[in-house]
């Protein structure tokens, strides 16, 4: 089939808005913008169509009804729909707000996790469902909780960076914060990239699951030899060290984007409000409808549901402390920063992290 | 009066959002050690699962810290459910609390704005049409209704006049309802967990159960004595004097028993006729599983019905989940069903035993099952061999008889190409009977309807409060030299910008309309 083909086409693109969305925010003219926005659009176009080709294929091989063959079965589909939620999401703010500036932070995350995928010649074959999976209930569940994961993400980007453009002094705790977060994220990315190299020739044709569960961080953090480990960890403290010292040069870059903190506290805000109640229904009710069908409990506090309700819980804070106690500014945002990283620990994390500290169902 | 203020003192904490905040902190924090710690484990897991985080040596210190503060087993345990108690009161008090006031904003019809207020509203707006009055107030009232707002008129002194009017005033429930129906889904749960039970039965293909076993823990002093209890109450179909009667133990005791031993009588039969799994093409990763599954009450088969993975059966508030399946062990005991089809197009049904024969309808050929595997694969000097206990690849090896000779021949259930024997005759496998047990989670939840009214409201309840807002409008009219000037102001529960918009819009009209 096509699909990889237009996958790769809208990596491609979004690469290419990636750069031109840099230039656009160097020279400010009208027509680069224009044309950032126009291959972004376009690589979302060759996308929506690779995943509809991917969706035609799974209901070809396994003749099962349209609406079970959506391609949302394994962590390869559901990165791809991420991607695709990111892009239509951003592509909705640059609309509604008139301003291309995230343009040049998402397009690098979309392509980045795009090409990841394309690259490392995982393998991308199509999976039958196994039949706890075959609901409808799940596809609704997936969907919305990909949607609200979207909008948290954007949540995210713009916490941090109003704590970037908000924050001066070197002492202080939110700049602490924000460096801090920053420097483990890019510890974090580096360290995959490692092992990403290292185990190059290991992981053609190996399923992400796997990958992440035999080599992620093993050629760093988790490496068999302590020395490398102790420099590892060394190395992610001398960046976080690096970003907390030379953060305020960041401020400078992004200062220049005609970003007004109130309006990123704004979308922060607006994006955790229609996120909310999606995954409220999407992610909570729907799983809950889901897990009652298939196992006859709709409730058991398996890890993933109660990391569900943790994100939940986190976000109810949020909005209470904002809208009730008044909370503004940089503890508001620090309380949407952690509320991402429950997500992230949602979606991954518990698949990955605490499924490789227990024996169960790592490979399922 | 000191006591007075004691109790305010009370009330005032159980309806704090400050509370809120600090117990949303807490249930948070504390599951998150929850979902480290597998639940409900034995304990060299969960001292593995310390020894990778805090060392070998350090483990088995945490693991008794932890398992002391009830950690093994935490959403059980007496804090963890005190910590969501203590949520849901929060919620009630806070949500008895405000009723009042949300019913107040709500319910009280939209009234005129007193003619100086209209200066110190938030959202306002101010402009002069050359029309008269009364012109500009039907002006006005279209241009109202263009937006949506349906208006009330009211006078005013000196011939002016206002007009008001307000959308989705209920809207304002939608968050109340939210937080309520956060308790009736507890409380759906709190009845479920009293009410009903959790259990399992293990139904092998052609027997029926009246007795599920409970998920619940098992008192120990009891297991031995679990299947005699078992088979007397599944002999009498439920009936607990029977079964007493039988045991020779009063009823009252029998039935503490069972409680103990985790046996819960359902008061009818659950039969399994015949269990089936259907494969991917070419893999042993099932598509799809099915019972067919009989409901026997009063000696009368009341359902009848397939049940699957997603699609459960339900009956006299007890509902059968298909959740997994396995073998019964002994293979020697299955039937085969087979289809024998003759070259010449003549048909018949037959269940083989192992060692037993049938002849090909209208042929002198006798077919004999000589033997079964379930999953049946060649090594690489092709010979047969069982590769997996599980029922993966039925097999029988078919010892025939007849007028070309005997030979013995392997027919696969999953592969039709091997049905057609050598002679040209079939021999289609259909099924393997009575070899496996179909793996049924048994449940009766009386809260579940509550559990599921709540999460519609609680749905519903935020869509309205984050995509709906309680909006006011008032213009008013008052007549100046030349027509009328008119003043606009409003208010909204959420999303201002949309009604600023909104008003916008409506200005533009009315000055449009005035050229
Ligand atoms: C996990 C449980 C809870 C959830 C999901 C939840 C959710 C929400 C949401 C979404 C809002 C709406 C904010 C807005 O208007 O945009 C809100 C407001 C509010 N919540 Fe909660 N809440 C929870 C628990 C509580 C508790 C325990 C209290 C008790 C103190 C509480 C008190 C309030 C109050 C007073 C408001 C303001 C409502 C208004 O604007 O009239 N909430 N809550």
């Amino acid at each position: 089939m096509q699909s990889p083909l237009f996958f790769g086409i809208s990596s491609i693109s979004y690469v290419v808005a990636m750069m031109v969305y840099i230039t656009y925010l160097a020279f400010r003219k009208n027509s680069i913008g224009v044309t950032a926005t126009a291959v972004t659009i376009f690589g979302f176009a060759c996308q929506t169509l690779a995943i509809g080709l991917r969706w035609i294929e799974f209901h070809d091989t396994f003749g099962m009804s349209w609406l079970r063959s959506i391609p949302l079965t394994n962590l390869y589909e559901s990165l791809i729909f991420f991607v695709w939620c990111l892009i239509l999401g951003y592509l909705i703010v640059e609309f509604k707000f008139k301003n291309r500036s995230f343009g040049a932070f998402v397009t690098p995350v979309a392509a980045l996790a795009l090409l990841f995928i394309n690259l490392s010649g995982m393998s991308t074959e199509i999976e039958p469902l196994v039949p706890a999976l075959q609901s409808n209930w799940l596809l609704a569940h997936v969907m919305m909780s990909f949607i609200s994961y979207s909008t948290f993400a954007l949540s995210f980007s713009t916490a941090l960076m109003y704590l970037i453009i908000t924050t001066d002094k070197k002492s202080e705790a939110s700049y602490i914060f924000w460096t801090a977060a920053l420097g483990i994220f890019g510890a974090v990315l580096i360290a995959m990239g490692i092992d990403f190299i290292v185990n190059f020739k290991a992981m053609s044709g190996m399923k992400p699951e796997m990958f992440i569960h035999s080599y992620l961080f093993k050629s760093t953090f988790l490496d068999a030899n302590g020395a490398v480990r102790l420099v590892s960890y060394l190395a992610a403290l001398g960046l976080v060290l690096f970003v907390w010292r030379f953060g305020s040069s960041l401020k400078r870059v992004i200062g220049n984007f005609n970003l007004s903190a109130e309006m990123l506290d704004e979308i922060t805000y607006k994006s955790i409000a229609v996120g909310f109640p999606i995954f409220t229904l999407g992610g909570l009710i729907f799983g809950a409808i889901w897990a009652d069908q298939a196992w006859g409990v709709y409730w058991s506090w398996d890890p993933k549901e109660t990391w569900s309700l943790i994100t939940w819980l986190v976000y109810a804070f949020y909005l209470h402390a904002r809208l009730l106690r008044g909370w503004r500014g940089h503890k508001i945002s620090v309380v949407a920063v952690f509320g991402f990283v429950a997500v992230i620990f949602t979606y991954l994390g518990v698949n990955l992290l605490l499924s490789g500290l227990h024996s169960y169902g790592s490979m399922k | 009066m000191e006591q007075k203020s004691l109790s305010d003192r009370i009330w005032k904490f159980f309806s704090s959002v400050k509370l809120a905040i600090v117990v949303f902190s807490l249930i948070a924090l504390t599951s998150i050690v929850g979902t480290i710690i597998e639940q409900q484990a034995p304990m060299e897991t969960n001292m593995k699962v310390l020894g990778r985080i805090v060392g070998e040596s350090a483990a088995p210190a945490v693991y008794s810290v932890l398992n002391a503060l009830g950690f093994m087993n935490m959403y059980r345990s007496w804090w963890f459910l005190s910590l969501l108690a203590l949520f849901a009161l929060n919620l009630l008090v806070c949500s008895i609390e405000r009723f009042p006031a949300i019913w107040r904003i709500a319910r009280t019809p939209i009234k005129p704005l007193p003619p100086d207020t209209f200066k110190s509203m938030q959202m306002k707006a101010e402009l002069s049409l050359g029309e008269k009055p009364d012109l500009a107030r039907e002006k006005a009232i279209a241009a109202m209704k263009s937006i949506g707002f349906n208006a009330s008129l009211s006078g005013e002194e000196g011939g002016g006049w206002q007009l008001y009017s307000q959308k989705t005033p209920w809207s304002r429930f939608g968050i109340y309802m939210a937080h309520f129906s956060i308790i009736i889904i507890l409380a759906g749960a709190v009845l479920g967990k009293f009410l009903g039970f959790e259990a399992f039965m293990n139904i092998p293909e052609g027997s029926g159960y009246s007795v599920a076993i409970s998920t619940g823990g098992v008192s120990q002093s009891v297991e031995a004595e679990r299947d005699t209890y078992m088979q007397a109450i599944d002999a009498s179909n439920g009936d607990y004097a029977q079964a007493a009667q039988s045991l020779n133990m009063p009823v009252k005791d029998l039935k503490t028993q069972l409680l103990k031993a985790g046996i819960i009588p359902l008061g009818f039969t659950v039969k399994c006729l015949e269990f089936d799994v259907d494969y991917y093409p070419n893999t042993d990763m099932p598509k799809a599983y099915k019972s067919h599954l009989q409901v026997i009450d009063g000696g009368q088969v009341v359902v009848d019905q397939w049940i699957g993975v997603n699609k459960p059966l339900r009956y006299k508030g007890v509902t059968f989940y298909q959740s997994s399946y396995g073998p019964m062990g002994n293979y020697a005991n299955g039937i085969a069903m087979l289809t024998l089809k003759s070259a010449t197009g003549q048909t018949q049904d037959v269940s083989l035993g192992l060692g037993q024969s049938a002849t090909i309808p209208g042929t002198k050929t006798v077919v004999k099952v000589g033997d079964f595997t379930p999953a049946l694969a060649f090594d690489d000097s092709q010979r047969p061999y069982t590769y997996s206990k599980m029922m993966v690849n039925p097999a029988i090896r078919l010892d025939v008889t007849g007028p070309s000779g005997s030979y013995s021949e392997w027919v696969l259930q999953r592969f039709p190409e091997s049905w057609r024997l050598t002679d040209g005759n079939i021999a289609q496998f259909n099924h393997f009977w009575g070899v496996q047990y179909t793996g049924l989670q048994t449940r009766k939840d009386p809260g579940v309807a509550l559990v599921y009214l709540g999460c519609i409201a609680l749905a519903l309840g935020l869509f309205m409060a984050f995509f709906m807002s309680h909006r006011r409008l008032w213009v008013r009219g008052i007549p100046e030299k030349g027509g009328t000037r008119l003043m606009v102001a409003g208010s909204a529960s959420k999303n201002k910008p949309t009604l600023e918009r909104q008003i916008e819009k409506m200005i533009s009209l009315l000055k449009e309309g005035g050229r």
